[in-house]
């Protein structure tokens, strides 16, 4: 009997990857798609890396694939605008090994700054999408995305979501196969896109296209069951799940490609069923085309263009369900926050006191826009801190900025960061940028990058120095101090600000979560010296509260011994134990 | 067999993540057709937590919906009150008596709810238990996740001997005897 073993969505997208024969992979750490690198670089069989970014992923999947070997780059959907003008022109040049690109998208906004749906992107990039329901379809439309590539000549899609990336089931397990790799031929028509190639390219894909979109109509994996036929229902991937959970008896058609649509065989679908839905989560993508064939369907107008989507809403908006459930208890929310011991923290505990304005970027940090930090005033997206600050002084002057600073991680700065910190140089800026080194792609869970001395694989590399990076680009006032020394960070920041030229501080101090900052050190109070004034309370440390006498507690199993509430005390009701 | 839905709520950090994947662990065992929801990224920095987990014959969705709840595991007060609305009317809730504070509640913006546990009875059936202290008594605070599985176990349909199994080959060797006192603290419960 063949193994059977549960798995996550991504872990069973990087085992149809290895089984599939791939042998380069390269991605950016980004939730829900960060697990896929994680597991892909289990096997030996893989060459498997950290990119800086999602442009350069792609382009080493993209090289891997020219060369003839079967390739894959994945990301978040963000970093598909950052891959897509690779993505755009591999579209064209297409593939000699399998070229797959795994999009995860975050319907409901679990861990991303927008909503935005991958498949359109792919729709106008014109590369094939797949999209599976489950972790056994992870893996399954993984390898077949590889015989797509191949047998269509383009790069392919795979579309999950947060649900399906983080949601274990059961997968079969089935040996790799290894694929012999294709010759490499020059051939300038197809692998260099300049007007003349482009042109004659073009004709190439809408061509695939076409001929995808009608090989489609038998695809196994675009299928349709027909049951009691009074409901249709048209839809794909996870949206799939909650149709076979409210719809049992429904008319189904499942799609498992998505990109290009099967025209015929919805066109058929259709003509069998009564009222037809069409129940797919964030954009009208299937809905909107098969509208524009004449076909009459209900979608958007009955579901939402936002956030997930569920059984019940099935249960009562198709099949008008009045649903007994008891409305949710009025309680306080309980967004996240930084960890105890967390070295933001600290740094943010000093620019609130400077009334400090932070340009901030993607990462943890991005917590200190909110109370009681309230640092942050700005995000928009990847290294987009320091652009944004720039952008702020050349609007309204110096003297504008000179409470402001960009804030970024260093994870994040080597990502696309380091770009708008050549332009500050090159455009003679006065802004102050502070790179939050904590040694760490922290929100995303502790993912190795390029200054961290160490890759996906846990071998050890070169260390990319932040410190000459900054000086290599032309930034003369570049400084490191211990995020955890107040007084120096404090005085820096105060001098650099003030400064009419660039200025960088790499603030470094390891995040708390890393083991290599595993301590028995502890924060303990002294009660009889607390003046009940709660200075220690002001950077929101979530091992501290109040008693109800006024006096604080720390608890013991949250802290971590960072000392930044002793530092706070005037009147050393704190002490700190090892 | 009918699916049955269990949810595991609680605060980010607190180790839900290991409970579900013991939880994952036992229902593949015995054979059952299981899926399980969780939460990575930014909610994992302190937020409200929620995994789901669902095991029969067949199943289709990997999320537990308003309503469908069998069991509710809450590492929390607040949080299991958070999410009682998703229990079915007989449905059972195994809270953890601790409370840990809300950013919101800290910055003086919301009040900590009083009595938790006394309006979650008048609806529903409620195990309490205070499993940092049981955890402490053992010598680790940090298998206290492993009190809360055990009293969960009591009340679902699987062996002892494979819960103990399931935990010995999840947790790290080092702590599988530890863990396994835990358990069998919980299942006492």
């Amino acid at each position: 009997m063949s193994e059977k073993k549960i798995m996550l969505g991504n872990e069973a997208i990087a085992r149809g990857a290895y089984e599939a024969g791939v042998k380069v992979s390269s991605a950016y750490p980004g939730t829900p798609s960060t697990e896929i690198s994680e597991n892909i670089v289990k096997y030996p069989e893989v060459y498997a890396e950290w990119a800086p970014n999602e442009k350069v992923a792609m382009e080493v999947a993209i090289g891997a694939s020219i060369s003839g070997v079967r390739a894959m780059a994945s990301m978040k959907m963000v970093g598909v605008n950052v891959a897509s003008d690779p993505l755009y022109t591999a579209a064209y040049i297409g593939a000699n090994g399998g070229l797959v690109i795994v999009a995860a998208d975050d319907p409901g906004l679990y861990s991303s700054q927008n909503e935005q749906d991958s498949r359109c992107v792919a729709r106008v990039a014109q590369v094939p999408v797949l999209e599976p329901s489950d972790s056994q379809e992870a893996k399954d439309f993984t390898k077949l995305a590889f015989e797509y590539s191949e047998k269509y000549d383009t790069p392919v899609m795979i579309r999950t979501t947060t649900r399906l990336a983080h949601s274990q089931g059961p997968v079969t397990l089935e040996p790799r196969e290894e694929i012999p790799d294709k010759p490499y031929e020059r051939n300038v028509a197809k692998n260099v896109m300049m007007p003349t190639q482009a042109k004659a390219r073009h004709i190439h894909v809408e061509n695939r296209l076409k001929k995808m979109a009608e090989d489609a109509c038998s695809f196994e994996i675009n299928k349709a069951v027909y049951k009691d036929t009074k409901i249709g229902v048209i839809t794909s991937g996870i949206p799939y799940t909650y149709v076979a959970e409210a719809l049992p008896n429904a008319s189904v058609l499942k799609l498992g490609l998505i990109h290009p649509l099967p025209r015929r065989l919805i066109e058929e679908f259709a003509s069998k069923v009564e009222t037809l839905y069409i129940f797919e989560e964030l954009e009208p993508l299937i809905e909107e085309q098969v509208k524009s064939w004449g076909i009459k369907c209900i979608g958007k107008e009955l579901f939402t263009l936002q956030g997930e989507y569920s059984a019940n809403m099935l249960r009562e908006r198709v099949l008008g369900e009045k649903l007994d459930i008891a409305s949710p208890a009025k309680v306080p929310a309980r967004p996240p926050i930084l960890c105890p011991g967390c070295p933001h923290r600290s740094t943010y505990s000093v620019l609130k006191k400077l009334k400090i304005h932070g340009a901030g970027d993607i990462g943890c940090y991005t917590l200190g826009a909110v109370a009681p930090l309230d640092v942050i005033d700005t995000t928009v997206c990847m290294g987009a801190s320091i652009s944004t600050l720039h952008g702020m002084e050349k609007a309204k002057g110096k003297d504008y900025i000179k409470n402001w600073v960009a804030l970024i991680g260093d994870s994040t700065f080597l990502h696309t960061g380091v770009n708008s910190l050549m332009n500050m140089v090159y455009n003679q800026s006065s802004g102050t940028v502070l790179i939050l080194d904590n040694s760490t792609t922290g929100m995303t869970g502790h993912q190795d990058h390029a200054a961290t001395g160490k890759m996906l694989n846990g071998k050890e590399t070169k260390a990319i120095s932040l410190y000459h990076l900054c000086k290599a680009i032309g930034v003369e006032h570049v400084y490191e101090v211990d995020a955890f020394d107040v007084d120096k960070l404090e005085e820096l920041v105060k001098r650099e600000t003030a400064r009419d030229d660039t200025s960088v501080i790499i603030v470094c101090a390891p995040c708390a979560l890393l083991k290599s900052q595993a301590t028995k050190a502890k924060c303990i109070t002294v009660p009889e010296k607390c003046k009940k004034c709660g200075m220690c309370l002001v950077p929101g440390c979530p091992a501290l509260t109040k008693n109800e006498d006024g006096t604080v507690k720390i608890d013991d199993t949250m802290c971590n011994g960072c000392g930044l509430c002793m530092k706070r005390c005037k009147f050393d009701a704190i002490e700190r134990v090892d | 067999m009918n699916t049955k839905n269990i949810m595991i709520v609680g605060v980010g950090g607190q180790g839900t993540l290991l409970t579900s994947r013991i939880l994952g662990g036992i229902t593949t065992k015995t054979g059952y057709d299981v899926k399980l929801s969780e939460v990575h990224g930014m909610a994992q920095r302190g937020g409200s937590v929620v995994t789901f987990v669902r095991y029969g014959d067949f199943v289709a969705e990997p999320i537990v919906e308003e309503g469908q709840a069998d069991v509710l595991i809450a590492f929390e007060r607040l949080e299991a009150l958070r999410y009682a609305h998703f229990l079915k009317k007989d449905g059972v809730i195994i809270v953890n008596d601790q409370r840990i504070d809300p950013i919101t509640v800290v910055t003086g913006a919301a009040q900590y709810p009083e009595n938790i546990l006394e309006t979650l009875k008048k609806d529903h059936n409620v195990i309490a238990v205070d499993a940092m202290d049981e955890a402490r008594k053992l010598g680790n605070t940090k298998v206290f996740n492993t009190v809360i599985i055990g009293v969960a176990a009591k009340r679902m349909d699987f062996d002892k001997s494979q819960w103990l199994e399931v935990i010995e080959a999840t947790v790290p060797p080092k702590t599988v005897e530890i863990n396994k006192a835990a358990f069998e603290v919980g299942y006492a419960i």
